[in-house]
């Protein structure tokens, strides 16, 4: 008998939280470096930043590949249509984000005549030309997905929180928190 | 025969007394353009300088008695990032208010053939001065000579990006300067 999976797997699970924590770092680190005057700190952020970004951009391509070839386990039999929907179209947006974010910064990066080379060694290439226009509406572009970004991740915990600690489902489980 | 020795004659003493006729050449600043790229973290970073003058007496059949010399505004600097071309001008990096220009004379050029020419001269850059050795190939078309080379600096000779920036793994000490140089009025090569 064929038995549906009731957690992620263990590299769905490191990927989760691989990003989870890179993604909240990047963008608290994306914050704080933007209000920084130009200094030796603020030059070795924002290559950390990019690389990071870089990083995710990767890893959530190697993560769509896993979505896409697993079934991920189901949701509580008890869950109402519309929390259904809502967090089919919550996960959709976050991965959409998990590429838009580092593409647009990738692409900022280009603009502003600051290509990205990665951990410092492996150059990679611009698809946007040296443009200072084009960077000031890629800089906004970046910064508000990366707003729209955090705000998806703010309602994905408060969700898991409220499956956690008000419905008393396990849901963390699922991700390899407690057991099911 | 006659003939000709004759000519060649008038033409020597033309040849020979070219330096007092010609006037310096002309910079043609539309065709021209001197570009810089240093390296932040490995990330290569480049611009260029919009303002620039330059005095050449350059005759590529004399270049032991030809002469070049240029004047850069160090704040022309574009670099296509607004706080960056603000930062460049401060006196940790350019001080441009101190220091407004770049200059370099030349002390000999002397012809590798072919074009080429190995141009030894004087760089000095917010108040220090270091010998350089410029090689470069000149090209001409069209009543038009443009003269191509590159070299490279060592920031710190010049205490470009001092004091907090004067660690080269940051910023790497090199910087590659490449030009273009466009003139009329050059003898032919």
């Amino acid at each position: 008998m064929f038995e549906t999976p009731k957690r992620y797997t263990a590299t769905a699970i490191a990927l989760h939280w691989m990003l989870g924590v890179a993604i909240v770092i990047s963008f608290c680190v994306g914050l704080y470096m933007t209000g920084l005057t130009m200094s030796p700190t603020r030059l070795k952020l924002y290559n950390w930043h990019k690389w990071a970004g870089m990083t995710i951009l990767f890893l959530s391509a190697a993560r769509l590949l896993w979505r896409l070839t697993h079934t991920p386990p189901p949701m509580s039999s008890n869950t109402p249509a519309w929390q259904r929907t809502a967090a089919h179209a919550g996960h959709g947006l976050l991965y959409i984000l998990f590429f838009a974010v580092p593409l647009a910064g990738w692409a900022y990066s280009s603009a502003a005549g600051f290509p990205i080379v990665l951990y410092g060694v492996l150059p990679l290439p611009d698809w946007v030309p040296k443009d200072r226009e084009l960077a000031e509406t890629l800089k906004s572009l970046h910064q508000w997905l990366a707003y729209g970004l955090a705000a998806v991740v703010v309602c994905h915990v408060l969700a898991a929180f409220k499956h956690q600690f008000i419905d008393r489902d396990h849901l963390l489980a699922r991700m390899g928190i407690g057991r099911l | 025969m006659k003939r000709s020795l004759i000519s060649v004659s008038v033409a020597s003493v033309l040849l020979a007394s070219s330096p007092l006729v010609l006037a310096q050449q002309k910079l043609e600043l539309k065709q021209s353009e001197i570009v810089f790229v240093s390296k932040q973290m490995g990330v290569p970073v480049d611009g260029k300088f919009k303002k620039f003058d330059a005095q050449m007496n350059f005759d590529p059949k004399s270049p032991q008695t030809s002469k070049v010399s240029f004047t850069v505004d160090l704040a022309s600097a574009d670099i296509g990032n607004t706080d960056t071309e603000r930062e460049l001008t401060k006196p940790g990096w350019f001080d441009t208010s101190k220091f407004p220009q770049a200059t370099f004379a030349s002390n000999a050029i002397k012809s590798l053939g072919g074009g080429k020419f190995e141009v030894v001269g004087k760089l000095g850059i917010k108040g220090n001065a270091r010998d350089v050795v410029v090689p470069i190939t000149v090209t001409q078309a069209g009543g038009l000579s443009t003269a191509r080379g590159e070299f490279v600096l060592k920031r710190l000779d010049f205490k470009i990006g001092d004091g907090e920036w004067n660690d080269p793994s940051l910023v790497a000490n090199d910087v590659t300067v490449k030009f273009k140089i466009a003139v009329t009025g050059m003898n032919p090569l």
